[in-house]
């Protein structure tokens, strides 16, 4: 992170090392009462390894290959490719490979294990609806993805993650056919199945929770990178609303023709409150992210 | 409104242009005349108080518009609050539509405050050609805004109002 121009966000980078540490308590948790209870979990480690390593290696490969997109030249696609060159330039970065995806739904993402291979891909639907600036605000939060390494530290943790899910599964199928020690032995035979499926499913909940908050922390880190970098907050805010179908919510129709329909408009503005599934998902929801980049334009416009 | 006004010139090169609008509907035909007596009465008291400009007009939605000029801010707000106030004493609460503050950058680009009456909430519209609008300008002003105006927080009631008579 520290041979490139991104800033470091302490704030974040300090939740995020919590919460690493949070998921790595879990796991060394659980892998202790594992051991205290003698469970031989080697295979499946090597197992759940072996996939996440596969995953992680080709992970530019995989994510081109499912969202169907194709590498594409300077002179294939100019416009993206100056737009990459400029950021990248910016950022003091190695310049990613840039792939197309031909999809009406405005999306675009980044994979790859490191700087030198990775690759960012852009929907052709992304590229229709936004603006220039608009676009280089959403390629900055990409590259800043591939800055910040985050198709590693997202692999280990939910390598992490998915080893306790396979782990519970397989504590849970043994528990059920009594595949642990003699089916005679009734004083710590069933008690001992029951507090590995119980310590599984409560692991496998806390990583669950955790994985997910990982990566709300990386969203909002990528967008403050890419707001920083482009000295752009608001563009990378108008393509946020544009991608999440939110520039619809602003609407066409006129006041004065929404008016006398709208029999609601009296109900106050309710403000919102914490939201469970707010817990659950892997990006933070729009008005969060509006927010922070609100918040660094008000910033810039200071001059602080 | 001073304040956010002066958030718009240092954060976007937005100048209040010294127009202002507030629009209602009309009650109805039989009552209209009366409300019109009395409005024209009103706006001579305001007028004669501040010396702030007013005209009317109606638009092709069937809204009544008064229109207020006054270079000074300070004065037009007041006269747009009065408006809105005097109009509400009278009864006239459920018809009020909204009051717009109109801004114009350097460029000419041009940005409208909307104040929502009955949510007493604030939104910005920025009008392009062509009954287009500027998002982007639009979340900035938000941005701008910050906590200087209670800024509407639901974006899908961020209505437009094109060839508003500003």
């Amino acid at each position: 992170m520290a041979t490139n121009r991104f800033p470091a966000d302490n704030g974040l980078t300090a939740r995020m090392t919590f919460t690493m540490f949070l998921l790595g308590l879990v796991y060394v948790v659980f892998i202790g009462v594992l051991i205290a209870i003698g469970v031989s979990y080697l295979i499946i480690i090597l197992l759940a390894g072996g996939f996440l390593f596969a995953q992680y290696y080709f992970s530019d490969k995989i994510a081109l290959a499912s969202m169907r997109a194709k590498e594409v030249s300077s002179q294939e696609a100019p416009r993206l490719h100056a737009l990459i060159d400029r950021l990248c330039a910016l950022a003091d970065m190695p310049k990613p490979r840039v792939a197309i995806a031909n999809s009406p739904m405005p999306n675009a993402f980044a994979a790859g294990r490191n700087q030198s291979a990775s690759v960012v891909c852009a929907t052709t639907g992304l590229m229709d609806r936004l603006d220039d600036s608009e676009l280089e605000g959403v390629l900055a939060h990409e590259l800043s993805h591939i800055a910040h390494r985050d198709v590693m530290v997202m692999t280990i943790a939910s390598f992490i993650g998915m080893l306790t899910g396979l782990i519970t599964r397989f504590a849970f199928y043994g528990g059920m056919f009594g595949g642990f020690g003699g089916g005679d032995d009734d004083d710590g035979g069933t008690p001992a199945i029951l507090l590995i499926v119980l310590a599984s499913i409560v692991a496998y909940a806390v990583s669950f929770l955790l994985i997910r908050a990982l990566s709300r922390y990386r969203e909002l880190s990528a967008d403050r990178s890419a707001a920083i970098l482009t000295g752009r907050p608001s563009s990378l805010a108008s393509a946020l609303v544009k991608v999440s179908g939110d520039m619809a919510r602003i609407p066409t129709r006129d006041l004065r023709a929404a008016e006398p329909l709208n029999a609601l408009f009296f109900s106050p503005a309710v403000s919102k409150g914490f939201s469970l599934s707010s817990i659950f998902t892997t990006h933070p929801s729009l008005e969060r992210r509006l927010e922070q980049l609100t918040a660094i334009e008000d910033r810039m416009g200071a001059g602080a | 409104m001073p304040a956010a006004a002066l958030s718009l010139q240092a954060g976007l090169g937005l100048q209040p242009s010294g127009r202002a609008g507030v629009a209602f509907k009309p009650a109805s035909s039989g009552s209209f005349a009366a409300a019109g007596r009395e409005l024209r009465e009103l706006l001579e008291i305001s007028s004669a108080e501040f010396k702030t400009k007013l005209e009317e007009l109606d638009d092709s939605y069937g809204y009544h518009w008064v229109l207020l000029t006054d270079p000074d801010l300070d004065e037009l707000v007041t006269a747009v609050h009065i408006l809105n106030q005097t109009l509400e004493e009278k009864g006239y609460g459920a018809q009020l539509l909204c009051s717009m503050f109109a801004f114009k950058s350097s460029e000419g680009k041009a940005l409208d405050l909307v104040y929502l009456y009955k949510r007493g909430t604030f939104y910005p519209f920025a009008p392009l050609g062509g009954e287009r609008r500027d998002n982007e300008l639009e979340l900035q002003v938000r941005g701008a805004l910050g906590s200087e105006l209670p800024v509407e927080p639901d974006l899908t009631r961020w209505f437009p109002l094109h060839g508003a008579p500003l």
